[in-house]
């Protein structure tokens, strides 16, 4: 069997891919992060809440209304948005005047809630959710063997990040976003409803995380918790790839899941903090991380 | 309307407690009067250990009150400092055999050293990163207290002997452990409101409400940033390790996030950048916590619902809004 | 000067203003700046606000435009009322804004930058005719915006606002720190503007321009009108200008 400094290269390509798995949910929240940071001025402590709201819709669909994954992928996103665009409107459109701290404030107590009532509902232990029909099995390459719905979890991820890139990069809607950040009282000079695109980017930032949500129930277990424990990786993942940058805030993501695999494999006691830790050296060398503008 | 013009606005100040004149000084000295004769008699109507946990509280929310305040940094993962003190006095009591006084030395240094690592890392950027920051920073902490040999893992370090203090008074009477704790928590409030009256407190001040200003008058923000950090977490250090005496443990909740986060709402409640609020805070939380303990999941619900309330409406605080009352800072 | 001739044609007296400014109050966070601003602009005039530094030229055109934080008093704009309206709103009476320091987008492309602006009136100019005023601005389509001259920029910023259908111009500053050669093609830019029958509310600290451009001067002093000069009066009213100006 071929091993690469002595360890199995099936073991370490297995590893690799549930790094890149992870990667894309760090990928996705902490773009959704950034793009909320970059127009609305607040660090949506919510984000990882509003994660496991996707994964639960999509096991309510399920279990409640015999809604499938694929149904799932769209309506669970859509709501978690809506949830969102509700949030803004009622609560943190009343922060825009105040301290950037008090933002960070009421999203952590929304998440509490959040976080509560689902736990309260559902028990802290894990629910399952099946992997679709369509995406089980998997398939023997030469160096490992390859479970489809991983595959199509680095996929979609992907795909969605590389979408979002597009439409902030290319599209009216995204020159509105970028100016918006840029200076947002002048762009409302010209006439555009700036409060409106807060709420809708809003909406759409947690709606990622949403999509995220769905896209690891099937591979992590369905748990109240869940959010509170990649939200913390994801702000470091942030401070990591700086969020200046979206195409920065995709790559840091997926190249930090990389490299908590990989660490997985040759020092697994060292997997659950090596994100930290390169997020100190990054303080120590580059306050303003990878990709960041020097504030 | 929504003004999002926030870059020429003003942005809302955390309401802080001006210069004290001789007539709040003296309004000080009675409340820490009051305070003392209130410590006197509370064993009389309520549990020692309950008012024990609440002084430990009210010390934490202090110490991080003093950076949030007064440093204006807000720091989300204090339970670094508390926690990582409270297995460090609690190993050091229960396998080093060390008598309480030197364990919480120790307990505090170590929150302390800590807090000048993180500290350090924490103060190269600002805001809303430093706090993303140093949450990532305490979860560090965190997974290193899980994993490390000394700590017990999910059990955490039970049993820890409260011992015998400078080896002479027995502290497993819970009426001499009172005593003690009433001591280090008045000790500690008196010295942290002398930092604040200090001109390091008035120079902390100055750089909160306006960095670049106080760095061009000539004071290195950066040091004084750091300085109070350390000082924080050495207090903060100085109230887990008490606590880890008071309830003879010490386990993974006091270094969880979710630690970092009551902390916070207890300086939120009782008034952020108030001398008196943090206990005010200390108080009200602890004593929900107690009432809720049974309802499982409502307490996070409830703090959850604290803190967005207190946000939106009531960002004063309770002392904070008695203070604006009175005209005085307290 | 044949240019100045051109800037001449009277206007007629009785025309309803369409920008009229009354009793306007301001403040910049705590202080309060603009002492109660008056005065009136009608079709297709040019007016300047003159006046020294920190007068409230600057914050009588955030105020007019609602992007200041607050604001009391009138302003309308052809008879409408928009003194609590919300800066968007403003805009969408027809009203164009060309800030100080020219507000170009840096993450935006000069073509971005120009097609920003939603069209709040019909009738705008079209891209074309806005690359045919300003060639410069289509050879640099693709470019970032802020990696424009900074007298392509101003063309980027005053062309943005003609596409929208705007015919109440608020421009900042145009000349500001531009050489002498772009100061004239704005000159000529804002001439051809008013005989195509824009009206503009121009900030100005350099008089010698305006006076190459403009119907009226509205003099502003610690936040209060203190005069008005006609332009064919202001050769005659040159000592007390200047007076007013410290120049």
């Amino acid at each position: 069997m071929a091993t690469l400094f002595g360890v199995p290269l099936q073991a370490l390509s297995g590893q690799l891919l549930l790094g890149l798995i992870n990667g894309s949910f760090y990928a996705i929240l902490s773009l959704g992060l950034a793009v909320i940071f970059g127009l609305l001025n607040i660090i949506n402590f919510a984000h990882g809440a509003q994660y496991m709201m996707g994964a639960f819709v999509a096991w309510m669909l399920l279990n409640y209304a015999g809604v499938g994954y694929w149904p799932a992928l769209l309506i669970a996103p859509v709501f978690v948005g809506l949830s969102g665009v509700l949030l803004e409107r009622v609560l943190i459109a009343r922060l825009y005047k105040l301290d950037h701290l008090y933002g960070l404030l009421l999203t952590f107590g929304v998440a509490l809630i959040v976080q509560g009532l689902f736990r309260n509902h559902f028990g802290a232990s894990g629910l399952p959710y099946a992997i679709p029909a369509e995406l089980s099995g998997g398939h023997r390459l030469p160096f490992m063997f390859l479970p489809t719905y991983r595959g199509w979890v680095v996929v979609a991820s992907l795909a969605v990040c590389l979408a979002t890139w597009l439409a902030i990069e290319k599209t009216k809607l995204g020159a509105y976003l970028r100016a918006a950040t840029e200076n947002p009282a002048l762009v409302q000079a010209f006439g555009v409803n700036v409060p409106l695109l807060l709420t809708l980017t809003y909406g759409f930032g947690v709606a990622l995380a949403g999509f995220a949500g769905v896209l690891a129930a099937p591979v992590l277990s369905v748990n109240p918790n869940m959010g509170a424990d990649i939200i913390i990786v994801v702000f470091a993942v942030v401070v990591i790839g700086g969020m200046g940058s979206i195409l920065g805030a995709i790559v840091t993501g997926f190249g930090l899941g990389v490299v908590e695999g990989l660490v997985k494999v040759f020092y697994p006691e060292g997997s659950a903090t090596v994100i930290f830790v390169i997020m100190a050296l990054v303080l120590l060398v580059k306050p303003a991380g990878l990709f960041g503008r020097t504030a | 309307m929504v003004d999002i013009a926030s870059g020429s606005a003003a942005p809302a100040r955390i309401p802080a407690t001006g210069g004290a004149s001789r007539d709040a000084a003296a309004l000080h000295r009675a409340i820490f009067i009051g305070l003392a004769a209130l410590l006197v008699v509370a064993p009389f109507a309520l549990y020692p250990v309950f008012l024990m946990k609440v002084m430990c509280f009210a010390l934490f929310a202090v110490a991080f009150n003093l950076l949030l305040g007064y440093g204006g940094l807000l720091s989300f993962g204090h339970a670094a400092y508390f926690g990582m003190a409270s297995y460090a006095a609690a190993y050091a009591a229960k396998v080093w055999g060390f008598t309480p006084e030197l364990a919480i030395l120790l307990g505090t240094f170590v929150g302390g050293l800590l807090g000048l690592v993180f500290g350090a890392l924490a103060i190269r950027r600002q805001g809303i990163y430093f706090s993303m920051i140093t949450l990532a920073l305490a979860q560090m902490a965190f997974f290193f207290c899980l994993q490390a040999p000394f700590t017990g893992g999910e059990d955490g370090i039970q049993g820890v002997p409260r011992g015998k203090l400078f080896g002479l008074i027995d502290l497993s009477d819970d009426r001499a452990l009172y005593v003690f704790v009433a001591i280090v928590f008045l000790g500690a409030l008196a010295l942290v409101y002398r930092i604040i009256h200090s001109p390091f407190g008035q120079a902390l001040k100055a750089i909160r409400d306006n960095e670049p200003r106080a760095i061009s008058l000539g004071y290195r923000a950066s040091q004084y940033k750091l300085a109070v950090f350390v000082l924080s977490a050495s207090l903060a250090g100085l109230a887990g390790a008490t606590k880890a005496f008071v309830f003879q443990l010490a386990t993974l909740t006091d270094v969880h996030w979710s630690m970092s986060g009551e902390v916070v709402l207890m300086t939120l409640v009782g008034g952020m950048g108030t001398i008196f609020g943090p206990l005010v805070g200390a108080l009200v939380t602890v004593t929900m916590q107690n009432y809720l303990a049974q309802f499982g999941a409502w307490v996070t619900i409830i703090q959850g619902v604290v803190f967005v309330v207190c946000v939106l409406l009531f960002r004063q605080g309770v002392v904070g809004l008695i203070a604006k009352f009175i005209r005085k800072p307290l | 000067m044949p240019e100045a001739l051109l800037a001449e044609r009277p206007v007629p007296a009785s025309a309803a203003p369409l920008l009229s400014v009354d009793d306007l109050e301001g403040w910049y966070g705590e202080s309060h700046v603009l002492h109660g601003v008056g005065f009136d602009v009608k079709p297709g005039e040019v007016v300047t606000l003159l006046g020294r530094n920190g007068a409230g030229k600057t914050t009588t055109l955030r105020a007019i435009i609602g992007i200041l934080g607050r604001r009391r008093g009138s302003v309308t704009v052809k008879g409408v009322e928009a003194i609590a309206m919300p800066s968007r709103l403003i805009a969408r009476l027809g009203v164009g804004y060309v800030p100080e320091e020219r507000g170009i987008f840096a993450s935006l492309t000069v073509a971005e930058n120009l097609t920003l602006p939603p069209q709040v009136k019909p009738g705008g100019l079209t891209l074309k005719q806005i690359y045919e005023l300003f060639p410069n601005l289509e050879e640099r389509a693709g470019s970032q915006g802020t990696k424009l001259s900074g007298g392509e920029q101003q063309m980027l910023a005053i062309g943005r606002i003609l596409r929208t259908g705007a015919k109440l111009l608020l421009l900042d500053e145009p000349t500001e720190g531009l050489a002498p050669v772009i100061v004239e093609q704005i000159g000529r830019t804002l001439r051809m503007l008013k005989t195509e029958g824009f009206t503009i509310l121009l900030v100005e600290q350099n008089f010698r321009f305006a006076q190459t451009v403009a119907d009226r001067h509205v003099v502003i002093e610690q936040g209060r009108v203190i005069d008005t000069i006609p332009n064919a009066d202001l050769d005659a009213n040159l000592g007390k200008l200047k007076t007013y100006l410290g120049v």
